[in-house]
């Protein structure tokens, strides 16, 4: 019985819209709007093909890659920022100013510079994605416990050591904040700089489909795109709750507490 | 590290003035340092900027130095084109944001409301929300072609669920506690809100309208490159059409300057708003 | 103070500091301080709140910087947190690696100054069995009372083998039968392991209870205004000692002491009061 509760309430409005969808489009009078069944047929046709090769790993590739990059480049430099007063001094006006360019309009200049391939997009998206992670870190570096960090002090931990058992842990949940921030903008940018100038790519087949006026075809890459979005968010959720698993526990303690 | 122990007097007489000239000194750094440094890296970036423009692999003509680029910077604010253009995307920003954030909190209060409502919406929630809002812009361009209608889809898609997923999050925070506290204070429903609800979820809320507002300001200006709605972004795509990267440059420092103003106005309203509430500072930094 | 030279372990000469030198609102929160602790010995510092207990033992474990004077660990002088010195802090839930287990806890002192891994766990066991925590070495802290995580910080302390061990109240934040169990619990370890312990407390009953020595300090700027000898049966326990006549009258003087230290900054009217008892 609670098995079936549940999964009504899981799909039930998942259900419910699909039928409405089915229903209002059933007589095909809406130029904008595919039908379900037709919009299935044409996802599995258009993505499973040749497509996924040529289209799709290009697209989660050069995400990975930069996800990677800026997540090391974010994590190191934020412990440095974190950690010295002066280098902080120093960068603190700087990076308020560079992280407040929306990065999407950095697109045009990369382009000249660097030319359509794929080095460009993996710095585009990296000029995105950095700041997230390397703010949360110098953040989380800095918001360490104080009698944490006299412990480690009177018990000898210092340079790789110190980061490696204090700092590294201690600034995780919201170095972990910044990661999920950096996932969604990363997304945004790989998309954008695909349909403003690439040869492939899930972007530019959605504005290639556009332009085709292929409607049923754009849809299903808008689907493709919320689906990888989905996984995206899960395969995230897991890692978090391995990572921080110290984390909840503790915040659950200190709230019985 | 001294390995005998100095007699009392000399330890007194010859460490005393150079320790305390030294703590004087900190305290000095302390004071200047940030402003000192501060400065200094701007300028340095400038600096490497300029030399590496000059000397550096890429053709100075693709990346102008800030010696060319600032003059450009500081000419455009004398230009009426300029300032519309601005305000074309800073009216976007602003129209989408708003009409998002309204949408956020009322479809985030009702669904917030009951347990049922809250589970049931909760699959579809977790499927529409990550679809990037980017991935609309084609449907925009078809619906309404290169005028702000586009720009705003986009931007309301994005931003709406940021600030419903909030609210959402403040709700279920509302303290089982004072909630019971509440109760038994026998307050009406609209002092509830009043006194409970509302403060409870403000800071939630300042937190998803300030992360709506920088990745308002994405989507601006995506959907300003792309279907071409009037703006900085359009700006830009046609000042590298036009091959001219000193205004396409300049536009970009614009739009830097734009993002700080957005930043600074969050942090106001936010310490005039939340000035009780200092705990949610440290755990926004999301 | 006349022991052998040799069996000094901590020695603090003059120590002196001022917070904020050069501004306007210096403040001079220990004035001088000058007392010796012998290998073996169980000394508590005792002082009315404000009297800058905490400053004095950050200076000497070597996380503040005196502003003159010095402190010395075994001939050698204190720059820096020191090689044989040991704290166990009052925020025993700050003091411990959340996201380290407790046997992590207590063995990453060990790892990080390279002590090989049979040793360390062996040592590592033993602290855990001193303090009664056997059974809890796969938990984390944040799962434990906390007296239990206190218990965590004293193996961890007491794993490292220091010359010293220094306490900084660390009882405060538990209750009272937590209490009585934990400063019987370190009484032990202290007999056991023949261990010197500098141990800070504003609780009068608890610091004739532990000590053998009871060092009162003034109230800010610090001074150290009496030195008193607790002249205790060695074996000690909660019910018994406490209910001891002696235990009563030191209590009394220590008591005094600390009432006087209220109305007493920086020691200025020990010389006339010392006038006035002869």
């Amino acid at each position: 019985m609670i098995v079936l509760k549940r999964i009504g309430m899981w799909f039930g409005l998942p259900a419910i819209l699909i039928a409405i969808w089915w229903a209002t489009t059933a007589q095909g009078v809406n130029f904008f709007v595919p039908k379900p069944d037709k919009m299935a047929s044409t996802f599995a046709k258009v993505w499973y093909s040749e497509k996924f090769f040529t289209d799709v790993l290009p697209s989660i590739g050069r995400l990975s890659i930069s996800l990677l990059i800026s997540l090391v480049l974010g994590v190191v430099l934020g412990i440095a920022i974190g950690l010295s007063r002066n280098l902080r001094w120093l960068l603190e006006p700087l990076l308020e100013f560079v992280r407040a360019v929306p990065s999407t309009i950095l697109i045009p200049v990369l382009l000249l510079l660097i030319g359509i391939n794929d080095t460009m997009k993996v710095a585009v998206i990296v000029l995105g994605c950095l700041w997230p992670i390397l703010l949360n870190t110098v953040e989380g570096v800095r918001s360490l416990d104080e009698v944490l960090k006299n412990t480690a002090r009177v018990y000898g931990l210092r340079g790789f050591d110190r980061i490696r058992y204090l700092v590294l842990p201690g600034a995780s949940p919201l170095i972990m904040a910044g990661i999920r921030h950096s996932l969604a903008v990363g997304l945004i940018l790989l998309v954008v700089s695909e349909m403003f100038a690439s040869t492939d790519g899930i972007g530019y087949s959605i504005i290639n489909f556009q332009n085709r006026v292929a409607i049923p075809e754009m849809w299903s890459g808008i689907v493709l795109l919320g689906i990888i979005g989905v996984l995206l968010s899960v395969a995230f959720q897991a890692i978090q709750k391995r990572v921080l698993g110290w984390y909840y526990g503790l915040k659950e303690a200190s709230n019985d507490g | 590290m001294e390995t005998q122990t100095p007699t009392l007097s000399s330890v007194a007489v010859s460490t005393l003035p150079t320790r305390e000239h030294r703590v004087r000194r900190a305290a000095r750094w302390t004071a200047v340092g940030p402003y000192v440094l501060g400065v200094a890296g701007i300028l340095a970036a400038l600096i490497v900027w300029e030399l590496y423009s000059v000397f550096g692999p890429v053709s100075q003509h693709h990346l102008p130095p800030p010696s060319v680029v600032l003059p450009t910077f500081f000419t455009n604010l004398t230009f009426t084109q300029f300032w519309m253009t601005m305000g074309q995307t800073m009216w976007a920003w602003f129209l989408g944001l708003g009409i998002a954030t309204l949408g956020g909190v009322a479809v985030g209060l009702l669904i917030g409301s009951s347990e049922f409502l809250r589970s049931a919406t909760h699959t579809s929630i977790e499927f529409l929300r990550p679809i990037p809002a980017v991935g609309m812009i084609p449907l925009a361009a078809l619906l309404f072609g290169p005028r702000i209608g586009a720009e705003l889809m986009i931007v309301v898609y994005g931003c709406f669920w940021i600030i419903m997923i909030q609210v959402l999050y403040g709700i279920t925070d509302i303290d089982k506690v004072a909630n019971d506290t509440v109760h038994t204070m026998r307050m009406t429903w609209l002092q509830r809100v009043r006194h409970l609800v509302l403060p409870t979820l403000l800071p939630y809320l300042m937190t998803g309208i300030r992360i709506a507002a920088t990745v308002a300001l994405i989507l601006a200006i995506s959907s300003e490159l792309i279907v071409g709605t009037p703006g900085i972004g359009r700006a830009v795509a046609q000042a590298q059409l036009n091959d001219n990267p000193p205004a396409m440059i300049a536009l970009i420092l614009t739009s830097g300057v734009l993002g700080i103003l957005v930043n600074l106005i969050f942090r106001f309203i936010e310490r005039k708003v939340l000035f009780w509430h200092t705990s949610v500072r440290s755990e926004v930094a999301a | 103070m006349t022991a052998n030279k040799s069996d000094v372990r901590l020695s603090v000469q003059q120590l002196r500091k001022v917070y904020g030198v050069g501004s306007r609102n210096e403040v001079e929160a220990v004035r001088s301080l000058t007392f010796d602790l012998h290998a073996g010995e169980f000394a508590c510092l005792v002082g009315p709140s404000g009297s800058g207990k905490t400053t004095l033992l950050k200076c000497i474990a070597g996380l503040l910087e005196p502003t003159s004077g010095e402190v010395v660990l075994d001939g050698r002088r204190v720059a820096g947190p020191a090689e044989g010195m040991a704290v166990v802090f009052q925020e025993y839930s700050r003091s411990l690696f959340p996201w380290l287990s407790v046997e992590d806890n207590v063995e990453l002192p060990l790892k990080t100054s390279g002590v090989p891994k049979a040793e360390r766990k062996e040592r590592v066991s033993e602290a855990l069995e001193a303090v009664s925590l056997s059974h809890a070495t796969k938990s984390y802290p944040w799962q434990l009372s906390g007296g239990m995580q206190q218990r965590v910080a004293i193996a961890r302390a007491v794993a490292s083998n220091p010359s010293v061990l220094l306490m900084d109240e660390p009882f405060a934040a538990v209750d009272a039968q937590t209490r009585g169990e934990l400063e019987d619990l370190v009484r032990d370890v202290w007999k056991r392991l023949n261990m010197t312990i500098l141990f800070v407390t504003h609780d009068i009953d608890e610091s004739v209870y532990l000590a053998e020595r009871v060092l009162v300090l003034s109230s800010s700027p610090t001074i150290i205004q009496a030195d008193l000898h607790i002249d205790l049966p060695d074996v000690r326990s909660q019910a018994d000692t406490r209910s001891l006549h002696r235990f009563g009258e030191l209590r009394h003087q220590v008591y005094e002491e600390v009432q006087f230290a209220k109305i007493n900054p920086g020691g200025e009217r020990t010389a006339a009061r010392e006038e006035l008892r002869s």
